[in-house]
């Protein structure tokens, strides 16, 4: 696998996902005119109509310009970090998300090292341990994740852990690592199970599939140790389908974070959607939900890459898709 | 969440073919789960101690006990009462969604895997954008923005979940194609519209009604979530996702109100799931006797 043809592969991907991007942000743009009311209604939220501030508002959101020329230069302002303005408060929509994005950054990053690192070893350990107790268990386990939608795991996690035994604190994002590490274990397990579930469950089948192969057979036949063969030689098969769940788990992950954070009282993106769907704060909407589409589209990129690297089998472009 | 749980590999339990097992244990308990979601979805307040609105302001907040078996809300109102009436919503609105989702999603899946061409890709690549799309989020965008409330929020997850139906149905659509029966039916010189809605259709059917337990619970889950946002549903409301924010504040005083609603949720979902995947492992065994 040359450099070239691997820069011609993440290129290719590259253009696709901007396309699919340049989609996204003309739907999400269009949520300004989708709103009820006119966009000068709508940027004004709650804010009495004087002249000026009519006049300022038409000039930022480029309302005396025809429809798609305001789409590009919405975009081009986008481009450079300029979001425009909320109709609520009217800060800057970026430095707000700003303000928020520590948090969630956080949390779900928390979430996903969970998610991946307990889920693959719990569906290794079910896939070696098939059809006993402990294969049984982790199954079990699964279903429940999969049902059990955060907000609801969170609640029962805050009240055992946090009324109950008083383990950890019950509301708040704390401050420092190590505090902040201590607030954020319990909303951050509970936004993990259900990725958790996910993964656990893909790599048991992964897993259940490639250990039924003669190599697997042979190799611990010529008396490689069970560890070298499980890691080496079962696991890296299994990874491709465990990749591509990890693409789901990160949207799940998005997703819960605006429960998790309700639920637990956390200053962070997720709580700004919620608020500015409350307050129908159309900008702050657009630059919120803008924001996740990008990550989105950017961890499908990245998985993608990463497929090559994991399986060169995969002709590039042919069938990473 | 974004997309309803995927099939789990099926134990391949090897059983004598035409014998019929009787349902493993958790499988029965979840049967009883959905029967008991049943008939509170039907008769609901007709059969809870309490009226699901009665409020008694002086009573306030009570922990469980006396004639409260889970206790009190800060306005009096029996949660017992209230998780009863909650599940009319909790099975009202997700089978809406399984419904339009396995008829859209059967259309779909027999145009896409029996006329195949252009209609498949198009289909195919459709399922595809809808799939990579955080479901909650546009529901929460959209009927946040746009309005509509709960009826809006019932289509919109129609259309997410109807690409999961109309993709099982094209893989066994594209399986019953090349059986006998159709070139059969081909022969006679039936319509391609005929073949697909009488003859093919019904072989379908058993797969679609296995997914569509899982469907519920994913839908279940999706509305729950909306609700627990304060979104598609008017405060005060008895939705259990509803509920349990309401009641979120009052952990302390009678911790059931937030967790009852929470747990009917999670087993109503669980059991959907359960039956889903045993329905599909009978499927799969079926197949695999024959």
């Amino acid at each position: 696998m040359s450099g070239r043809r691997l820069a011609g592969f993440v290129g290719r991907r590259l253009a696709a996902l901007l396309g699919l991007l340049l989609v996204l942000s003309f739907a999400i743009f269009s949520l300004m005119y989708l709103a009820p009311g006119s966009p000068e209604q709508v940027l004004l939220g709650t804010r009495p109509a004087s002249p000026e501030l009519l006049a300022s508002l038409r000039h930022q959101f480029h309302l005396d310009v025809p429809f798609l020329e305001r789409y590009w230069l919405w975009l081009s302002d986008a481009v450079r970090f300029d979001l425009g303005s909320s109709a609520r408060s009217g800060r800057a929509v970026t430095s707000m998300i700003g303000d928020r994005i520590g948090v969630t950054a956080f949390l779900a990053g928390y979430a996903f090292v969970v998610a991946v690192g307990a889920g693959v070893p719990l569906g290794v350990l079910a896939a070696v341990r098939r059809r006993t107790g402990v294969d049984r268990g982790v199954v079990g386990l699964t279903v429940v994740g999969v049902s059990a939608p955060a907000f609801v795991t969170g609640v029962v996690l805050l009240y055992l852990f946090a009324v109950t035994l008083g383990w950890f604190p019950s509301y708040g994002p704390g401050s420092g690592v190590a505090d902040r590490f201590w607030h954020l274990t319990l909303p951050a397990l509970a936004l993990a199970l259900t990725a958790l579930a996910l993964v656990t469950k893909i790599t048991r089948t992964a897993m259940v599939g490639v250990l039924e192969q003669d190599y697997v057979g042979f190799a611990l036949a010529r008396g490689v140790p069970l560890r070298r063969v499980l890691v080496r030689h079962a696991l890296r098969n299994a990874l491709v389908p465990i990749m591509t769940a990890a693409g789901a788990v990160v949207t799940i992950l998005l997703t819960g974070t605006i429960l998790v954070e309700s639920t637990f009282s956390l200053p962070g993106l997720g709580g700004l959607l919620v608020d500015a769907v409350n307050d129908k704060d159309v900008p702050l909407l657009q630059g919120v939900v803008l924001l996740l589409a990008i990550v989105i589209v950017l961890v499908n990129l990245a998985i993608d890459i990463l497929y090559t690297r994991v399986d060169p089998r995969i002709a590039y472009g042919r069938s990473a898709a | 969440m974004s997309a309803p749980a995927t099939v789990a590999a099926a134990p391949a339990a090897a059983t004598a073919p035409g014998r019929r097992r009787r349902p493993p244990l958790p499988v029965l308990l979840a049967i009883a789960v959905l029967a008991v979601a049943a008939i509170c979805a039907l008769l609901g307040t007709a059969i809870a101690p309490h009226g699901a609105d009665a409020q008694d302001l002086a009573a306030g907040v009570r922990g469980p006990g006396g004639s409260h078996l889970l206790g009190t809300d800060d306005s009096g109102r029996d949660i017992l009462s209230r998780v009863i009436a909650g599940a009319r919503m909790a099975v009202v609105g997700p089978a809406l969604i399984v419904l339009g989702a396995a008829l859209i999603g059967t259309v779909l899946g027999l145009v896409a895997g029996y006329v195949g061409g252009w209609r498949d890709t198009l289909i195919m690549r459709v399922a595809d954008a809808v799939y990579a799309l955080p479901s909650l989020v546009v529901v929460i965008v959209l009927v946040g923005v746009v309005g509509g409330g709960y009826a809006a929020a019932v289509a919109i997850l129609i259309l997410f979940i109807g690409p999961f139906d109309a993709r099982l149905v094209r893989g066994v659509t594209l399986e019953q194609r090349g059986l006998p029966y159709v070139d059969a039916a081909r022969t006679l010189g039936l319509s391609r519209r005929r073949i697909m809605f009488r003859h093919v259709w019904p072989n379908v059917l058993p797969v679609v009604v296995a997914n569509s337990f899982l469907n519920f619970a994913y839908a279940l889950v999706a509305l729950s979530a909306l609700s627990f946002l304060g979104i598609g549903v008017d405060p005060g409301e008895a939705d259990w996702g509803r509920m349990l924010s309401d009641n979120l504040s009052l952990i302390e005083d009678n911790p059931m109100a937030p967790l009852a609603p929470g747990i009917a949720l999670v087993l109503l979902a669980v059991a959907m799931n359960l039956v889903g995947d045993w329905l599909y492992e009978q499927l799969s065994d079926r197949g695999r006797a024959r």
